[in-house]
């Protein structure tokens, strides 16, 4: 069964040749904190569970004081010139397509057409893809098949596929951590009950008396919450719980579909105005080079607000249907 | 209201909405909100590292979506991905980079809508393809001359990625099988509403529309900008 920690160990292996190459890299300013920093990265995906919860919590808070005393940088790798690049992107064309389209083609195949394929083993069979995580399994074989193929067109080894890899890390930096530890932020807040309390202040403090403005503090408060949890899922166990049902649904007898659906889509709202959504907002502002951490959240606002207003209004005048 | 609710726990939001006013480092300001947090809810210092390890072994899945692109993705961008891809939209005239991200955004809303979220994506999609398409279009538009300022060069990368969240976003929820969907049945299952996945992911539809409009808009406005920096350059903006 080709299962989720195959790419574990494949993603530790990145994180380790990250961590060696930065070390030998002679421009990087700070080539043995950075070293470190992906090193310890590293471990976690090749250690996994076999890591003690206090040595992986001890590692994490590591990583982000490395991260956050600015001692992650990136080195200086040799760049192919533009018109090298231009010559062979005239040479290859559109077989330069052909593997990043695989991704995502052999995403589809894997998480539908290969779903219920099981291999035989002789005495027992076992599915070929790892059912609990399907589609991240499919994709990365997806990545794979991308991999052999680039490797192929562009006749370079895979290895040469690592150092590009590196390159790109590199680029994002602390970045690429962000998302993980804001879930690990997500995780601690439940256990220490911010939902319940959360909960508990808005119901407390809003008057529910007028139905737009239950309306508008259901959609507000979906969309407030989700940025401060920087997860739709997140905020809506807690409004639904805390206003959804008991007034939109127990007091003005609304339609729980209505409900539920604009109700998780106010949340996405504020899932477009967050820093805390690292891996929709920041990340893609690192990957695109952009000066601003806060470009992609700044060109969603335009989209986000007057959503959430045409949220208010349709949760208003569709709640009875 | 006398219930048993701890509300010091919130004083972690409170480390977050400050850290971000701040401007502090992100990944300080998470591991500030951890720590005030565990301190609040009464967590000793080792319990909330080992909560925090816990919770960081359990959630290493989620960097893998943007990891394992990479090495293919690096490869291509070496061999000309990108300036193959803006070769190709500078030869269609009529393609400016506002109808470039509207088709994207319809195609990538639709497609999320049939459950195909993975046709997209920043790493593999947005980075080499997406938005140097977006910026050749734009490109076009100047008389050699004059030159795509970086500002605005990197507003069309922005609106790149804001168009690719906005189609997955509001697509993915119409799907019926999608998680979402599962997790609002789940949660109203447990206060006693039985609710059929196909009438959230119906109701969900003008949200859906709304979307594509408003954000079709905005991309409209775009290429309004663009075409006003085109001909009178980057000062006559506004």
């Amino acid at each position: 069964m080709i299962s989720l920690d195959f790419f574990y160990l494949l993603v530790g292996l990145l994180f380790a040749a990250t961590a060696i190459m930065n070390l030998r890299d002679k421009t990087n300013p700070r080539r043995h904190t950075t070293a470190l920093f992906w090193g310890l990265y590293a471990l976690v995906y090749l250690a996994g569970e076999r890591l003690p919860p206090l040595a992986a919590g001890v590692l994490m808070v590591a990583m982000a004081l490395l991260a956050g005393f600015a001692l992650v940088k990136p080195g200086r790798p040799q760049a192919v010139p533009e018109a090298a690049r231009r010559a062979s992107a005239a040479r290859l064309g559109h077989k330069l397509l052909v593997p990043a389209l695989a991704i995502p083609v052999v995403t589809m195949i894997g998480s539908t057409l290969l779903k219920d394929v099981r291999i035989d083993l002789g005495m027992v069979t076992e599915p070929l893809l790892d059912q609990k995580n399907l589609t991240l399994v499919s994709m990365g074989c997806g990545a794979m098949v991308a991999l052999a193929l680039a490797c192929r067109i562009t006749r370079a080894t895979p290895l040469q596929g690592v150092r590009e890899a590196r390159r790109l890390i590199d680029a994002m930096g602390w970045a690429v951590v962000l998302p993980h530890m804001l879930a690990v932020l997500g995780l601690l807040f439940s256990e220490a009950g911010v939902g319940k309390a959360v909960a508990h202040v808005t119901t407390s403090y809003i008057p529910m008396d007028s139905r737009l403005v239950a309306c508008a503090a259901f959609c507000v408060g979906m969309a407030l919450f989700t940025v401060v949890m920087g997860n739709g899922f997140a905020a809506f166990p807690v409004i639904a719980g805390g206003i959804g049902i008991p007034v939109l649904v127990g007091v003005y007898h609304a339609n729980p579909a209505v409900m539920a659906a604009i109700g998780m889509f106010s949340a996405y709202c504020g899932t477009l105005m967050t820093p805390m959504a690292a891996n929709f907002n920041v990340v893609p502002a690192a990957l695109l080079e952009l000066p601003d951490k806060n470009a992609v959240i700044k060109a969603q606002l335009p989209t986000a607000l007057p959503l959430l207003g045409a949220n208010i209004v349709l949760l208003y005048l569709l709640m009875y249907q | 209201m006398h219930t048993a609710v701890n509300l010091w726990p919130l004083l972690g939001i409170a480390v977050v909405v400050a850290g971000f006013l701040l401007r502090a480092h992100p990944v300080m300001v998470v591991i500030a909100a951890c720590g005030v947090t565990g301190l609040a809810a009464a967590f000793s210092p080792v319990h909330i590292l080992e909560s925090l390890g816990a919770a960081f072994l359990k959630t290493r899945n989620l960097p893998l979506i943007l990891l394992l692109p990479l090495a293919a993705i690096g490869l291509l961008e070496r061999a000309g991905l990108k300036e193959h891809a803006q070769a190709s939209i500078a030869r269609i005239r009529s393609a400016t980079t506002g109808r470039l991200l509207i088709v994207y955004l319809f195609v990538r809303e639709l497609a999320a809508a049939f459950g195909l979220t993975s046709l997209g994506g920043h790493p593999n999609m947005v980075r080499p393809l997406v938005a140097p398409m977006a910026e050749a279009a734009a490109e076009a538009r100047f008389a050699p001359g004059s030159k795509l300022g970086d500002p605005l060069r990197h507003h069309i990368r922005a609106m790149s990625a804001a168009t690719d969240n906005v189609g997955l976003f509001f697509g993915e929820d119409v799907f019926v099988a999608f998680g979402a969907i599962v997790l609002m049945q789940t949660i109203l299952r447990a206060e006693g509403l039985e609710v059929d996945p196909l009438h959230m992911a119906l109701w969900g539809i003008p949200t859906a529309v709304s979307a594509f409009v408003i954000h079709s808009w905005n991309l409209h406005r775009l290429d309004r900008r663009i075409m006003r920096e085109a001909l009178y350059g980057s000062g006559a903006a506004k």
